[in-house]
């Protein structure tokens, strides 16, 4: 009953002092609405393209089609240049985001199984076009590669030397030159049903909520030290109260605001900003588990730290560097190597994968084993913290 | 006093060190319903190690308390419920209203409903506060956050109410609002552990007095006790003209007085009982053909106790 007289205390100090309000909502949501404004619309990424065909033999033409499959299938925007220099015009003046120039001799080249080039000319300003271009002309030549391959081990069937003959680039040339073998067999669907990929909205979202939950959540732990600095600490221990509980009054502060910040912003985002979080109940696991281990790490905190300040310090110092780790930011994960696996040790990169469980179509069965690990993370720090936290109980 | 009525509070033994510093080391006393003790020493003489042990908020070395018959340990709950704590700093919550901070810290009391309201009106009135209760506690003055600091103390009517330099730092009309509030509790019939290293404090308040310095309690007893230990005497300081020697020679003859010494404006005495047998004295002084124009007593207060037993000034 002292812990809910002590936490319902600490609860309006926040409410007066509007602290928990900006840093638990405020906050966050405004990232996460600006994160998905600055980040989001790479669904509607488009690159142009501007291609001048020097050569106007076969393979040249073929690449130049491969290039208009994809303008049909809206990938891509094409203009056509009469030369290279026009080419270059339409990079500078910003028409489009990179070039391919086409030498003269390139299909000779190819047929006479000598190396080929193509040119490609980027924009300065646009680094991704320019590499998605890089992408493109890479691509061709490895289809050149391929199809030199192919049409080598024909060769050999035929006890024809494959080294130097002159039937080899002929070959390749007029494989190249045919659309129906170019056309990859095997195309790769995206299907988001399957993948666990969050939208940019629910990402940022849920990103800035998890980074935010170890800010908010410090506003009723760090009480402890409070209460000493402020000599009230004296009080509630000369009190008829155990001192557990207030201990357990602060935890239960951290735990309401910690869960009212997170369900805020999950309402908040969803009709603000459109973030899709999934089954609910499955978001609900989540945040309860987020708010534990939140709370555990913030009991670490005040155990070891001096003073308010000193806490607070420490606390957004360890909550932005778990939330880098854990890819709140950006998706660490692809990094690999150690940087990856250190990621798993961070809540919030099992958190955000719990959510994935959830845009993956999964019910609240399939985040149990993010919740555990998130919970884990927040019972173990936790557990740790109270072997100390009696040191914060002291007049 | 502590013969006739029950003991609230028995400290028996009281010994803490923290690491090579033995901040008090065996201190021992008791408190009487109704009765006011004061722990009287300077800074740093152990006054706040030792109520804060008799409080449970510091484990002790050894030693025993014992608070309206159960004994005190830093985990014990319902024996805390008889004490009223004042701490030295001021322990108020600066963004809370004065009835919401009584209002929290009844409760952790067990207090509630009706019975917390009106007894939050009734310590309003106590600590002159009634007409700034629902203001933040953060806009009162140095001395109304002390009022509403003895307050929360008083809150749950405890049987013993234990004040740990209450007025340092208040000007004297808020210090003499609180000395007053205190006198009141003590009539009523609580008991009071008053720490002070103010003489003047002790020697209004106190009807016991324990002299407190490096952790041991040097001397005990009532005013008049503690200075009768030391022995000194009055000194009376006459002004006056006419025949000094003669007159001089005529105190001398009367009991009371132990010395007679004549100077170039007066005489100067030094009496045991000033108050008894200055009408005497003056009988003698005119006697003698000597008018007196002033008269001045020096009594030997605590301050001076202190000097004797220590070697120390109370305020060194």
């Amino acid at each position: 009953m002292a812990a809910l007289h002590i936490a319902l205390k600490d609860l309006k100090q926040r409410v007066r002092d509007r602290s928990a309000f900006l840093w638990g909502i405020v906050a966050p949501l405004g990232l996460a609405a600006i994160f998905s404004l600055l980040f989001g619309p790479i669904a509607d990424f488009e690159v142009s393209f501007a291609v001048a065909d020097l050569d106007g033999g076969n393979v040249a033409a073929a690449f130049v089609e491969q290039l208009g499959t994809l303008e049909q299938e809206g990938i891509l925007t094409l203009e056509v240049a009469d030369t290279a220099a026009a080419a270059e015009g339409l990079v500078e003046d910003g028409s489009v985001d990179a070039a391919f120039v086409i030498p003269i001799g390139f299909t000779a080249s190819v047929s006479a199984g000598t190396a080929v080039e193509v040119e490609v000319i980027g924009n300065v300003d646009r680094a991704i076009g320019t590499q998605v271009a890089r992408s493109v002309a890479a691509g061709f030549a490895g289809e050149i590669n391929t199809v030199g391959a192919a049409a080598c081990t024909v060769l050999t069937a035929r006890d024809e030397p494959c080294a130097g003959s002159p039937s080899l680039g002929t070959l390749a040339a007029a494989a190249l030159a045919e659309p129906a073998f170019t056309n990859s067999p095997a195309t790769l669907v995206d299907s988001p049903a399957a993948s666990k990929e969050l939208s940019s909205e629910t990402f940022y979202s849920a990103a800035m909520a998890i980074l935010f939950l170890f800010l908010t959540v410090q506003f009723g732990v760090l009480g402890l030290l409070e209460e000493r600095q402020n000599g009230t600490m004296r009080r509630l221990l000369a009190a008829p109260i155990s001192p557990r509980s207030i201990v357990a009054g602060k935890a239960l502060t951290s735990f309401v605001l910690g869960v009212v910040s997170m369900t805020v912003l999950v309402v908040g985002t969803t009709v603000l900003l459109g973030a899709e979080w999934g089954n609910s109940l499955g978001v609900a696991v989540m945040v309860l588990a987020g708010v534990i281990a939140a709370m555990g790490i913030m009991f670490v905190v005040a155990a070891f730290a001096r003073t308010p300040e000193q806490a607070s310090n420490l606390q957004a110092i360890i909550a932005f560097v778990l939330a880098m780790l854990g890819g709140t930011f950006f998706p660490i994960a692809q990094v690999g190597g150690l940087v990856a696996k250190l990621s798993l040790l961070t809540p919030h990169a099992w958190f955000l994968r719990g959510l994935g469980d959830l845009a993956a179509g999964g019910g609240v069965g399939a985040v149990f084993p993010a919740a555990f690990y998130v919970a884990l993370f927040g019972i173990v720090t936790g557990g740790l913290a109270q072997l100390r936290i009696g040191r914060v109980l002291q007049p | 006093m502590a013969g006739d009525t029950r003991l609230v509070l028995e400290a028996r033994d009281l010994k803490k060190a923290f690491k090579d510093l033995h901040a008090v080391k065996g201190v021992s006393f008791h408190i009487a319903e109704g009765e006011t003790y004061g722990l009287l020493g300077p800074n740093g003489a152990g006054k706040t190690t030792t109520i804060s042990m008799v409080t449970g908020l510091l484990e002790r070395d050894a030693g025993e308390v014992i608070v309206n018959g159960q004994e005190i340990f830093t985990t014990s709950t319902e024996p805390k419920r008889a004490i009223g704590y004042v701490p030295q700093d001021i322990a108020i919550y600066p963004d809370l209203s004065a009835r919401e901070n009584l209002a929290f810290f009844g409760r952790l009391y067990g207090m509630g409903g009706k019975q917390l309201q009106s007894r939050i009106d009734e310590v309003l009135e106590i600590i002159g506060l009634s007409d700034r209760a629902d203001d933040a506690s953060e806009e009162f003055s140095g001395g109304m956050k002390r009022r509403l600091n003895i307050g929360i103390g008083l809150l749950h009517g405890p049987r013993l109410l234990m004040l740990d330099e209450p007025t340092v730092g208040v000007d004297p009309q808020s210090r003499n609002a609180i000395l007053e509030s205190v006198e009141r509790l003590s009539t009523e019939g609580m008991a009071v552990l008053y720490t002070t290293h103010y003489m003047e404090e002790a020697e209004r308040l106190c009807d016991r007095v324990g002299i407190i310095d490096e952790g041991e309690i040097k001397a005990e007893g009532t005013r008049a006790e503690l200075v009768s230990m030391v022995g000194q005497r009055d000194k009376v300081r006459l002004s006056a003209t006419g025949h000094l020697e003669a007159a001089v020679e005529a105190v001398r003859a009367i009991p009371e007085v132990h010395d007679a010494s004549t100077r170039e404006d007066g005489m100067d005495l030094l009496v045991d009982g000033a108050d008894r047998a200055l009408a005497s004295i003056l009988q003698a002084v005119a006697a003698a053909g000597t008018s007196v124009s002033s008269v001045a007593v020096d009594e030997p207060n605590l301050e001076a106790v202190f000097l004797h037993l220590t070697g120390k000034a109370l305020r060194d």
